[in-house]
């Protein structure tokens, strides 16, 4: 065990060097592209036995990592917001073909605007696929995330892609460090890919994601993959408690922090948990009984636990850092889902949206959330959904706009003069 | 890499006279596309993997039924290109790594349809032959986008009615000049083919499993549904396209290009002209009904002799 100071970009690389991938088609995008540089270094200075290929798009990329993964070799792949939805029809579509491999999603927000910086929707757009997910917090979690994910990937009653989401920039390009595995252990713990009839070769004639004729055969087939992506719920306990024994670190499906008396919860994902955890300590040591509960792997979604983890809590407010144009936090109407119709579910269910484009959520804002969800509790009330938005930031769009309307008045006057 | 003792094919004799790909398709009677396929298949041999994009073939194998002998994989409309991509390389790393023998290897043939090459794939194609990726492609191009019911693409020829150039006119554009943009790519083999002329079909496709490298054809692909004649026409449909010289055979290799088959002229010095292939098919029967559209015709062949005039020059 080596220990390193890594951004989220290069522990995501170093994941799939630990893996002993074969197989790397890669496109570049930021804020993912450091990934590759350093796979491509790698090889090329033959520390890793693997073969890159650029294609020309992420869509050609998602086919060939797909296509590769089919034909019996183990493939690692990244990729980030408007190259993520670029490929789109082959994340369906690869998930469809049973190809196991793993791809790192660097989120960041989606045009338009267009902008580099972080938040979910790009990964949210890829939740009813049939890839698995895994969202990560720190750059350690991302070296494991990708370790444990070939587990699930590539076990023989799952036979899916899965994909490691961290955040672009607040993981991405932030050192933390990090302890790599020794090879040997890492190579042991993920084993060899074992592609049973995954792979063409002459004498074995094999047809992979033919076209089915009726909605018989392709309800089955589609039933096969959604039952699939929930057997990862136990094969993952199993996974996660091996990787304990093995490394000494353990993830469980949800991470909960000071959960035990906690009366109030924050529900959220990703890298902003961490901002969420030096709000609960602050508001733990002012004798607030406060948790955090965050969804590390969110397919398949584990209601029961978020069941288990949730029920009899005062009240429970969810972060989205993602929007469902008209209706709202996608993640906050998922929790509602798994909670529906149990005995003590929560006697409050928050929605804030915040953290989009890279926004920060500031601590003052998690303590008001707090407060508004003890209030409520306490009045009875019902909290509207909360769009994240300061008075400060609305000073300063607003200023944004005066200048682009004073320019949008000087060049009418400048036409105007000429006529 | 994939070696084979195949007969050398100089005459209709030397041809296999067994067929691999499987009978009772869905494709219709008299299908330009299958007809080239099945021609190159025998050649070609069972170790192969067909990467298909959508159009009429990916109706080949629909579960749980297959015409292939070897593997067969359907991507999307846009990536077959990609999908050869991951399938090549997988291969090459697992005989590498010693977890393929050379002779369990495969080649790997993308077969799409003209919508697919000449317009959504094309990003893909040039991706492959600029990575110089070991593949063969096949288009089978029926002009059209034929398997939602002969709308025109980017390969429908100049006045061809379609079902989305209906008008008394046809398709006001041209026809894009595929195999030049896929020559200027450089690859190591680029082909024009047709099923109706199996011998120089053959031949092409015996040379280019000698080489490695992007191995780029295009098949023109009688359609009687899109082209709207009689199914028996096929055959004499693709002679005529030949003969008439409206789909010039040809090859590219180290940069030239030469012409395999060139149509012959009369004492007079004429090719057959090229009403003869156009009067059969209903989608130019407004150059002939209900009166001759004679200057229509006549622009028609000029840009025939202009191509040829250049060939021959």
């Amino acid at each position: 065990m080596t220990r390193r100071l890594l951004t989220g970009n290069s522990a995501a690389a170093w994941g799939a060097r630990l893996a002993q991938v074969d197989y790397v088609p890669a496109f570049p995008i930021t804020p993912q592209t450091e990934i590759i540089e350093d796979l491509s270094l790698w090889i090329d200075r033959g520390e890793m036995d693997a073969r890159m290929v650029t294609l020309e798009s992420e869509h050609s990329m998602i086919t060939a990592a797909g296509s590769a993964a089919s034909s019996g070799v183990r493939v690692f792949t990244a990729t980030s917001s408007q190259g993520l939805l670029y490929g789109m029809e082959m994340v369906y579509t690869v998930a469809g073909w049973r190809a196991p491999f793993v791809m790192i999603n660097v989120s960041r927000g989606l045009s338009s605007p267009i902008t580099l910086e972080s938040d979910h929707n790009d990964i949210m757009a890829a939740r009813d696929s049939g890839f698995l997910q895994i969202h990560c917090a720190t750059c350690q979690e991302i070296t494991d995330s990708v370790l444990m994910s070939y587990r699930l990937a590539e076990h023989k009653e799952i036979r899916l892609p899965a994909i490691v989401n961290q955040d672009g920039f607040y993981l991405s390009f932030t050192r933390e460090p990090v302890s790599l595995p020794d090879a040997d252990r890492a190579a042991a713990f993920v084993g060899e890919f074992d592609p049973e009839n995954l792979q063409f070769k002459s004498g074995a004639p094999l047809s992979q994601a033919m076209a089915v004729l009726g909605g018989g055969p392709y309800s089955y087939f589609r039933y096969q993959a959604h039952l699939a992506v929930e057997r990862a719920l136990s094969v993952y306990d199993e996974i996660a408690d091996e990787f304990a024994d093995t490394f000494g670190r353990r993830y469980d499906m949800i991470d909960s922090y000071m959960m035990d008396d906690a009366e109030y919860v924050l529900v959220m994902m990703g890298s902003f948990a961490t901002k969420a955890r030096d709000a609960v300590d602050s508001l733990r040591q002012a004798g607030w009984k406060v948790g955090l509960a965050r969804i590390r792997l969110f397919r398949p979604l584990p209601q029961q636990k978020i069941r288990q983890l949730l029920s009899g809590r005062r009240a429970v407010a969810v972060i989205d850092q993602n929007i469902s144009m008209g209706m709202g936090g996608i993640l906050h109407s998922e929790i509602a889902m798994a909670l529906y119709g149990i005995n003590d579910a929560p006697g409050l269910l928050a929605s804030y949206i915040g953290g989009l484009g890279g926004r920060d959520i500031r601590q003052q804002e998690f303590f008001e959330m707090i407060s508004e969800l003890k209030q409520a509790s306490d009045t009875g009330d019902r909290l509207q959904p909360r769009l994240l938005y300061t008075k400060n930031e609305l000073t300063e769009i607003r200023n944004l706009q005066a200048i682009a309307q004073a320019e949008h008045v000087e060049i009418k006057q400048a036409e105007r003069k000429k006529k | 890499m994939i070696k084979e003792s195949v007969v050398q094919i100089h005459r209709m004799k030397d041809m296999p006279s067994s067929h691999l790909l499987g009978t009772g398709t869905p494709m219709c009677a008299g299908c330009g596309g299958l007809e080239a396929l099945h021609n190159m298949y025998d050649i070609l041999g069972e170790k192969t993997v067909f990467v298909n994009a959508a159009g009429c073939l990916t109706l080949l194998s629909v579960y749980p039924f297959t015409p292939f002998r070897g593997g067969w994989l359907y991507t999307a409309m846009a990536s077959a290109p990609a999908g050869a991509q991951g399938v090549r390389d997988a291969l090459d790393i697992r005989l590498q790594k010693k977890k393929l023998s050379e002779e369990d290897n495969m080649e790997v043939v993308v077969v799409t349809g003209d919508g697919s090459a000449y317009g959504m794939g094309l990003s893909a194609t040039s991706g492959a032959m600029d990575r110089n990726l070991d593949f063969i492609y096949l288009c089978y191009d029926n002009e059209g986008y034929g398997n939602t019911g002969q709308q025109y693409s980017a390969a429908t020829p100049h006045a061809a009615v379609t079902s989305t150039s209906r008008g008394s006119h046809g398709y006001p554009g041209f026809k894009k000049d595929l195999f030049s943009i896929w020559a200027a790519h450089d690859p190591v083999y680029v082909a024009t083919i047709i099923g109706a002329e199996p011998l120089d079909l053959a031949k092409k496709i015996e040379k280019l499993k000698t080489m490695r490298g992007p191995r780029m054809l295009i098949s023109l692909a009688p359609c009687p549904t899109g082209w709207d004649y009689d199914p028996k026409l096929s055959v004499e449909i693709g002679r005529l396209a030949v003969q008439t010289g409206v789909w010039p055979l040809k090859e590219y290799i180290n940069g030239e290009v030469i012409h395999t088959k060139i149509p012959k002229k009369d004492k007079s010095g004429k090719r057959i002209p090229v009403e003869e292939y156009l009067k059969l098919q209903g989608r130019f029967k407004h150059l002939f009904h209900p009166q001759r559209d004679d200057k229509g015709i006549a622009e028609i062949q000029a840009s025939i002799d202009a191509y040829w005039d250049k060939v021959t020059a």
